[in-house]
């Protein structure tokens, strides 16, 4: 079995001799490919090939012979394969391609559009595809929710508590954690740097403005959109994949309504209460920093936010919340629905969806941010 | 169909001795014994639940057991090193019921994954033996740059057996091949596996419910009950048995009615091969 895959040519003007020796299988044929590829692009008169002494023959060997045998019978010559063992003749005759196989047609599925200009085009008009399909399924989410039966709708209300506890409770930790940390630095910073004026106590303004308009629903609907949005995404793309979305439809069920409205609804009910609870840890974060830093106690801080920063800040970003939830939920929806039969699909859509999200999130942040220094609140 | 029933070295290829398999406390296999031939194809049945898979994934080491012994190719795999353990995995290929097949790559390359693993070559000599066996298995060339998603069910069980046999192995695993073909695509599913059989000189292990396939290609029959092999034999075996299941697995109606009809199918079938490649 060990010995090497070698071929002796024997040439003479009227025949080659071609004897194939050692192990002509799969594993040991590449020593041997290159030879028997000059071969074929020689010109050899006729050949006779004896694969008598191998040690061993598969599919490998198999076809090596019958390529060298298809070469000289396109070109007219004489081919004759030598072997006392009949099962070895037998098996180049397996391995014989059909006529017209061996053309190259797949080429055209290999269509790489480098240009430009047609790429942006193709962005343009996904873009677009995107926004009608997310018109579609906020128009379905709202008709379609309706259950076929009482009995259902009470179902669909335990379905929507239970994406709620998803969404939201079990974010909690991670967001409280998160939003008391940027306090607490925005608090820190903020101190720092007014205190080259004498005007420690606009730490807190700063604080309370920035967090409760900005940076609590942001960084809320940045974390939702890489926790939630990509599980929607790998939930509804796996269900297409394994056609249950088919099987919705088909038992009557309208799929939108089942999959993504409660998603879409717990979404809106989640994200505002998240945003609150954002903007009170953020708020604890820069209250202790305060404390230890520039020694404003607790009261104070309390007492000068009370008097400093009215309540409509906290509307300002509060208001925004459900929209963000929408975005976030929608497009996660679409990509969700775009997966195709691969596993390599899901992981893109996935991906896609936490990326676009996140930039429609502070895409939309910037222009509500517009909208409300023009009416001025 | 049934030739070379038994050849007269009859060397065995795998070898199970007294295994013993339970998950919990539900004991599937209880000390099973089965010899398999070389240049064979042994159908494997039993009922729902009875085992076959655990069976089978046993004996590829991807389901643990409790106690036995497996040989495969006159190796035992439990004692086997791991270079061992690799040299045997090349010498065996697996057809899963579902195909398997790697959802992001297309069939060529699903075929090439073993032998980018496990042999030196060439892509250009790549790209030829996955032709060639991609028309081994009867499908059609363009079959080759199509991702499973966009196959049929029958064309990914030709895929996945072209990936199975990508290697050449001397023993093919097959867990139910035929289910969820149509009966002519189910037939010449079968004819292939013993023309590959023939040619390449293939052991089969196939598990199967399918009767035809059970009538046509397969040389023995084991059956497999409360968690040992029941019996074993040929159809003709089979058919003179007296055990109620047995009587009734392989006499029942749906049974009989494949009996009946095989005289037929054998007639038809060597057209409808031609007609039904697609």
């Amino acid at each position: 079995m060990r010995d090497t895959t070698s071929l002796s040519v024997e040439k003479s003007t009227s025949v080659w001799k071609i004897e194939a020796l050692g192990d002509w299988t799969l594993k040991g044929i590449d020593k041997v490919d290159r030879q028997m590829r000059e071969i074929e692009n020689s010109d050899f008169p006729s050949i006779v090939f004896d694969t008598s002494n191998v040690s061993s023959f598969d599919t490998g060997g198999a076809w090596l012979v019958e390529r060298l045998r298809t070469n000289a019978e396109t070109r007219g010559l004489s081919f004759q394969h030598q072997d006392q063992d009949q099962n070895r003749i037998e098996l180049t005759k397996v391995v014989r391609l059909s006529d017209g196989s061996d053309s190259e047609q797949s080429t055209s599925s290999f269509r790489s559009d480098k240009n430009p200009l047609s790429l942006l085009g193709k962005a343009v008009t996904s873009v677009w595809r995107d926004f009608l399909t997310g018109c579609f399924l906020i128009g379905s989410s709202l008709k379609g929710s309706k259950s076929n039966s009482r009995h259902g709708r009470a179902r669909r209300f335990t379905s929507l508590i239970n994406q709620v506890d998803h969404m939201g409770l079990r974010a909690v930790p991670v967001i409280a954690l998160m939003s008391f940390l940027i306090g607490a630095i925005i608090a820190q910073q903020g101190a720092y740097q007014l205190k080259f004026y004498g005007e420690e106590l606009l730490t807190v303004f700063l604080v309370g403005i920035l967090h409760f308009r900005e940076i609590g629903v942001l960084l809320t609907s940045v974390m939702v959109a890489g926790r939630t949005g990509s599980a929607i995404t790998a939930e509804i793309g796996t269900m297409k994949m394994r056609e249950e979305i088919d099987a919705l439809d088909v038992i009557g069920l309208n799929p939108i309504g089942v999959l993504i409205f409660p998603r879409l609804l717990a979404l809106i009910i989640v994200l505002p209460m998240l945003t609150l609870v954002s903007d009170l840890a953020g708020i604890a974060g820069a209250i202790v920093v305060s404390d230890i830093y520039i020694g404003i106690s607790p009261a104070q801080f309390l007492e000068a936010l009370n008097t400093g920063v009215g309540i409509q800040h906290l509307f300002v970003g509060l208001v925004k919340a459900p929209f963000m939830a929408v975005l976030i939920g929608l497009i996660a929806a679409i990509e969700g629905l775009k997966v195709g039969g691969s596993a390599e699909s899901l992981g893109q859509r996935t991906t896609s969806a936490v990326v676009k999200s996140i930039f429609a999130v502070i895409l939309v942040d910037g222009l509500f941010s517009i909208f409300f220094s023009a009416i001025g609140i | 169909m049934q030739r070379k029933t038994q050849t007269e070295e009859q060397e065995i290829v795998l070898s199970v001795r007294d295994i013993h398999v339970s998950f919990g406390a539900h004991h599937v296999l209880k000390g099973l014994n089965l010899d398999v031939y070389r240049g064979e194809i042994l159908g494997f049945v039993g009922g729902s639940g009875s085992g076959k898979s655990v069976l089978m994934r046993t004996i590829l080491d991807l389901a643990k057991k409790q106690g036995g012994r497996i040989q495969i190719l006159g190796q035992d795999y439990d004692a086997a090193g791991e270079q061992e353990r690799i040299g045997l995995d090349r010498r065996m290929g697996v057809l899963f019921q579902h195909g398997a097949l790697f959802s992001s790559l297309t069939v060529k390359e699903n075929i090439q994954v073993p032998m980018r693993e496990y042999l030196n070559l060439s892509s250009n000599l790549m790209d030829e033996l996955a032709k060639v066996k991609i028309e081994l298995v009867g499908l059609p060339a363009f079959a080759g740059d199509k991702y499973p998603s966009e196959l049929s069910g029958g064309m990914i069980k030709r895929a996945a057996l072209a990936r199975a046999l990508s290697l050449d192995p001397e023993l093919v695993f097959l867990d139910e091949p035929t289910s969820g073909l149509d009966p002519i695509g189910a037939a010449d599913f079968d004819d292939l596996i013993a023309s590959l059989r023939d040619t390449l000189g293939l052991t089969v292990m196939m598990v199967t419910h399918d009767l035809d396939s059970l009538h046509a290609v397969c040389d023995r029959i084991a059956v497999l009950r409360d968690g040992v092999v029941h019996t074993t034999g040929t159809m003709q075996d089979m058919l003179k048995e007296t055990d109620p299941w047995i009587v009734s697995y392989f006499q029942g109606k749906r049974a009989r009615a494949a009996l009946d009809h095989k005289a037929m199918s054998l007639k038809t079938r060597s057209q409808s091969n031609k007609a039904s490649l697609q």
